[in-house]
Order: C-alpha cells, then sequence, then structure tokens
C-alpha cells in the first residue's frame, strides 16, 4: 500500500493540498492519506510553574481542538470522497515533526499547500515549508 | 535563594510622603515590627543559633551534612550521572509521542528562574565580603554536594505527586511526606507535610514576596532617588495579580523569556571581564585556595570563609530547602528519578558556575583591599573585608562589574527587578500549593492566597520589616529541617528506584530514542 502524508495548517490553502492528494490517491491502486496536524511547540520554551501544572490539561485539549477543527472534517470529507485516510496531531516543530511522522509511516511522499506564515518569522527562521523541503527524505510536493 | 540578603536596611525606605505623617507612620511601623519581632524571635533565634562556643549556625551544618549523606548514599549520583542528566535535558530520552508536555527542560528552567537571582549576584558579594575569596571554594563544594539534596527530593517530588482526573498535577514534599511514609508504615507523614505546608506559605509570604518586593523598591529607588516604597508595591502587585489572579500569561511569559536572557547576559558579561583579566585569573584561584584553608585574615579565618560560603551556597540554591521538589513534578515522564537526574544540575547552573561567577569577577576587578605588605585582606570597623568606595552586597557586585563595563550596574538594575519578579511569580506558586494542600483546592480557596500575596507584595515593599524578612528566612529554613528529615526516611525509596533504573539502562531496556 502506498501512503501519502498530507500537511495541513488549519488555513485555507490547506484544502488545495487535500485536493491535490484526494487526486493522486485517485491515480494509486491502494492507497492511504495520512492527514497531519502540527501543533507548533517547543520542548525548550520557558513556562511559569503554573503552566507547567496545567500542561497535561492544556495539551488534550489542544489536541481535541485541532482534531475536531481541521483533521477529522478533512479525513470525513476524504473518506466520504472513497479515499482512505487517517488524521494524526502532533506537537513539535512543524518541518521537523511532518518528516517524522512520514518516517514512522513509511510513506512515499510528503503533500503540503505553501506556507501561510511571513514577515519577520519567515525572514529569520525560514517557512516550515521551505524547511520541509530542504529537510525531508522523501519527495515533497508543494501545492500553491 | 535570593531573599535571604538584606541589600539596604529596610529602615531606609521611607513609608509617608510628608515628614511628619513618615514619622508617625514609621512609629507605627516600628511598633509593628517590634511586637512582630517579640513573638518571632524566638523562632528565629532558633533556626539561625550558632553551634554553642562557635558562630556557625547548625541549620547551615544540618543542609551541608544532608547534601553530603546524599552524596555518600546515592553513590556520588551528581558524577556518575551527570552525562545523562545532560542528555536528558536534551531530550534524547523523550518519547516523541509525549511532545507537547512538560518536558525536562522546561521544568529544570522553570525551577531554575525560581533560585538564580538576589542570591547570586548580591549573595556571593556578602559571602566575599565578609569570609573573602576563600569562601568561594567552600560555596563550590556546597554546590557540588547540594546536587545530591536536589536529586533525591524531586524524583520523590515526581514520584508522590497527585494527578487529578482533570489532568492537572500537584506534587511537593507535603505530597511525599504523606504519601511515602504509609507507604513505609511509617506515623508521623501527616504532621510533616502539615508543618511543611506551614512554613513554606510563611517562606513564600516573607522571603519570596516581601523581601523580593523590598529590594527591587530598594535597587529602582537607587537609580531614580528616594520615593515612597508603596508606588512600586502598588506596581508590583498589579502586575503579579495581573499574572496569578487575572491569568495574564503574556507577562510571565515574557518575564519567563527576559530572565534567562538576563541570566545568560549576567554570565556572559562576567567571562568577558574574566578574559579581559586573563592574566589575573591564576592569581584569582590562588587567593580562593588560599583563602579557603588559611582566610587570608578574614574575621573568624578559614572556618569565618568556610561558614560564609556554606551559607551563601544554601541560601542561593536552596537544595534541601523542598522547594524545588514543588517545582520539578510536573514534568512528564514515566520514571520518576529522570527528573531527580536533571534537578541535579540546579546547583550546578545556580552556584558553581553563575556564583563563582560573581565571586571571580569581584576579586579578578579587585575590589576587595589587600594589605600590601602583608598579603592579606584588610578589614573594616565592621570586621568585613573592607572595599574600594566602602560597599557592599548588590553594591559590591555592581562596582566589580562597572569597573570593567561600565554601564554594566544599569543592566543589573533591571537584571534584580526581573529576578525579584519572576522569583514572587515562582513562590505565589510555591506558597499556594501548600495552601491548597492544607485548605483543599477550589477556585475561592485559591483566590483567597492569591490576593493575600498580593497584598504581601505592597507591604514588602512599603514597609520596613528587618524582623518580618528574619522570620520569613526562618522559616524557610525551616522547610529545609522538616524537608531534610523527611528525605533521611524516604531515601531508601529513591535508591530503590535509582538501582532499578540503572540495571534497565545498563541492560538497555531504557533506550534513547535520539543519539
Amino acid at each position: 500500500m502506498t501512503t501519502l502524508v498530507v500537511g495541513l495548517d488549519g488555513h485555507s490553502s490547506g484544502e488545495r493540498a487535500l485536493a491535490f492528494a484526494k487526486r493522486m490517491a485517485g491515480l494509486i491502486d491502494v492507497c492511504e492519506l495520512v492527514v497531519v496536524y502540527v501543533i507548533e511547540w517547543s520542548p525548550y520554551s520557558f513556562q511559569t510553574a503554573e503552566e507547567n501544572a496545567e500542561r497535561h490539561k492544556r495539551r488534550e485539549k489542544e489536541i481535541t481542538t485541532a482534531m475536531e477543527r481541521v483533521v477529522t472534517p478533512a479525513v470525513e470529507a476524504l473518506t466520504a470522497g472513497g479515499v482512505k485516510a487517517r488524521g494524526r496531531v502532533r506537537h513539535g516543530d512543524v518541518a521537523g515533526t511532518i518528516i517524522a511522522i512520514a518516517e514512522e509511516e513509511e510513506a512515499e511522499q510528503i503533500i503540503v499547500s505553501r506556507s501561510s506564515e511571513g514577515g519577520f518569522t519567515q525572514r529569520i527562521f525560514g517557512s516550515a515549508t521551505s524547511n520541509l523541503v530542504m529537510s525531508a527524505p522523501i519527495p515533497v510536493t508543494v501545492v500553491s | 535563594m535570593k531573599k535571604s540578603i538584606l541589600l539596604v536596611p529596610p529602615s531606609l525606605i521611607a513609608l509617608g510622603v510628608g515628614a511628619a505623617q513618615a514619622q508617625e507612620e514609621m512609629s507605627i511601623d516600628a511598633r509593628v515590627n517590634q511586637i512582630f519581632a517579640d513573638a518571632t524571635g524566638p523562632f528565629v533565634s532558633f533556626i539561625f543559633a550558632p553551634f554553642p562556643g562557635t558562630e556557625f549556625p547548625w541549620i547551615v551544618m544540618w543542609l551541608v551534612v544532608a547534601a553530603t549523606v546524599f552524596t555518600l548514599y546515592f553513590g556520588f549520583v551528581q558524577f556518575r550521572f551527570f552525562r545523562h542528566a545532560i542528555r536528558l535535558v536534551k531530550g534524547d530520552y523523550s518519547d516523541p509521542n509525549d511532545a507537547g508536555e512538560v518536558s525536562h527542560f522546561q521544568a529544570l528552567a522553570t525551577a531554575l528562574s525560581g533560585t538564580v537571582g538576589l542570591g547570586n549576584i548580591a549573595g556571593v558579594a556578602v559571602a566575599v565580603g565578609i569570609g573573602g575569596p576563600g569562601a568561594t571554594f567552600w560555596m563550590i563544594l556546597a554546590g557540588l554536594l547540594g546536587m545530591a539534596s536536589k536529586f533525591t527530593e524531586c524524583t520523590l517530588g515526581v514520584k508522590y505527586r497527585n494527578e487529578y482526573p482533570d489532568g492537572t498535577v500537584s506534587g511537593g514534599p507535603m505530597y511525599y511526606m504523606s504519601k511515602g511514609f504509609d507507604e513505609l508504615g511509617l506515623p508521623g507523614g501527616r504532621i510533616l507535610a502539615f508543618l511543611f505546608a506551614v512554613f513554606c506559605i510563611l517562606g513564600a509570604l516573607g522571603g519570596g514576596n516581601m523581601f523580593q518586593a523590598n529590594q527591587a523598591h530598594a535597587q529602582i529607588s537607587g537609580i531614580t532617588g528616594d520615593y515612597p516604597g508603596w508606588i512600586t508595591g502598588i506596581i508590583f502587585a498589579a502586575v503579579v495579580f495581573a499574572v496569578i489572579v487575572g491569568g495574564i500569561k503574556s507577562i510571565a511569559k515574557v518575564t519567563e523569556k527576559v530572565v534567562p536572557f538576563m541570566g545568560l547576559l549576567y554570565v556572559g558579561a562576567a567571562i568577558v571581564i574574566i578574559a579581559v583579566n586573563y592574566d589575573k585569573i591564576g592569581w584569582a584561584f590562588g587567593q580562593i585556595f588560599a583563602g579557603a584553608f588559611t582566610g587570608l585574615g578574614v574575621a573568624g579565618g578559614f572556618v569565618g570563609a568556610l561558614i560564609q560560603g556554606f551559607r551563601r551556597a544554601a541560601f542561593s540554591n536552596e537544595a534541601g530547602v523542598g522547594s524545588a521538589a514543588i517545582a520539578h513534578s510536573a514534568v512528564k515522564t514515566k520514571e520518576p528519578i529522570t527528573e531527580g537526574f536533571v534537578s541535579l544540575l540546579e546547583p550546578l547552573i545556580d552556584t558553581v558556575v553563575i556564583c563563582t561567577m560573581t565571586a571571580l569577577v569581584i576579586v579578578i576587578s579587585q575590589q576587595l583591599i589587600i594589605d600590601a605588605e602583608t598579603g592579606l585582606y584588610q578589614l573594616n570597623e565592621a570586621g568585613t573585608v573592607a572595599t574600594i568606595n566602602d560597599v557592599s552586597g548588590v553594591a559590591l557586585t555592581s562596582a566589580a562589574f562597572g569597573s570593567g563595563i561600565s554601564w554594566f550596574p544599569y543592566v543589573l538594575v533591571v537584571a534584580v527587578v526581573l529576578f525579584a519578579f519572576s522569583t514572587m511569580i515562582s513562590w505565589s506558586y510555591y506558597g499556594l500549593k501548600s495552601w491548597t494542600y492544607l485548605v483543599g483546592e477550589g477556585p475561592t480557596r485559591e483566590l483567597i492566597f492569591k490576593l493575600i500575596f498580593c497584598v504581601f507584595v505592597v507591604i514588602g515593599a512599603s514597609a520596613s520589616l528587618g524582623p518580618v524578612i528574619d522570620f520569613s528566612d526562618a522559616a524557610i529554613f525551616a522547610m529545609a529541617v522538616v524537608n531534610i528529615l523527611a528525605l533521611y526516611f524516604l531515601m531508601k525509596l529513591v535508591r530503590k528506584e535509582l538501582k532499578s533504573y540503572s540495571e534497565r539502562l545498563a541492560s538497555g531496556e531504557i533506550k534513547a530514542y535520539k543519539n
């Protein structure tokens, strides 16, 4: 079975990546799409003791919200369209986490839309998409 | 612990606006102080009492003996597992599926923001000012030993924390005292937990709050000129209120980002000054070693240096006090002992690195006056080492840094104020956890403590609180009396964890996710 990873960022541009992935899945015999949403997070950030105490609770909530708002609707739409699909949500650095999940899933390809972030952050750190393209060990399709 | 060193006598802080009003308020204040001092004096005297015939406070010995016992009992865990601790902080052993939970790094950084501060800046200056450069040697030794105390208390903090159905956690000595003693079938765990919680609340309101507000005001008014302390108090209280009651996380977030930056800037500046004076590094270490064993003329000789070094290290890194066990307990880990390993880095960073940097800068910048003929340090009338411009405490540190980088004293003021603020936020949480342990969890009960905490910020900044601060410091050390007593009973549980973990690590059962 061919596995394709689709990275969503919760913006409308993700719809285009999803539509493209669906088309690709239709062209491949047995294919599964893994819809991934990454919640930007760093294990090296600084937090107060109170934030730490509530962290587990917040994490669960963040995952549930991401699932409900972004991932599950996408998976349901794909399934309704006859495509086999699953969803995953994980915290971390966007590019690194999508690559890690693609490796875990032994995916053939990663499909993402063009990054929606801009301005200062992008100038300093580069966009999540460009980081992904530069470091992914498998082909990456960037849908504009 | 940054709350233990008075930089400016509280009596210098004016209360009222008009002279007559000030006079009246000072007298009320003086009366309050008197009543308070009379009531708490015996307790304070007991905690800070010296051994008969010496000037050595027994509480310092209590902390150092405990640190030595834990070091030997766990077979020098601070050295054997040092590399492993670094790998844990880097996240090499963190399960990627736990991403988004509190990491080892975050738990360590949070605990550090509660301990790095005035103790590292002013406390070291006090130690070197009284005990000479030799105090640095004993401070480093106490810091290295204190790593084992932190390891013990933080392992237990995670092992016996409460995890609630809503996903929040509460941990700290009160939980390991009650649950750990029950597990061993020992009586008295709940009594110790109750005492610890009471002392922790008092310490949080005093040393973790009033002292910080007081020192922040002293620093700000040192730059702007004298003005009533209640103004600083109300501003600080408003900001603290916004964070702990209003839940305005952005302020805490900014502080939590700026504080590590200030810490790095401080160490960076120290390195620059030391590097510029590289030719004196050998001499400075010579003074530290010679002073450690001879005293080089300071009051009390080498014993004087030893007392100051041990005392300030204990004040600075809080090893054995139990506060860190509260801060570290929120980490996500299946192995409580991993947080113990991580926490042992805390006294290393706080005392062995940052305090030593301060001491080296003070020695290298030659702020301490040496008698050219004898090579010994000159003493002033108060019996402390004479310094250029006769300064002590944070002013000595400031002068030492200023001699290398002229504008650094201004940065230091900002650092002191920010450190004071972050300590207040940390201790508000430690106090709250103890409060909820005693009265139970619930929004109203928590709000009551938070409001009391804010009121004490104003009191701390505006009043002259010598006896109150003495009492708060004594309360913090009383935490150590109760905590270490419990640790002696519970340390065999930690050894069991250590044995099991070491075996599984050696057999490869515990694997790193990253290499």
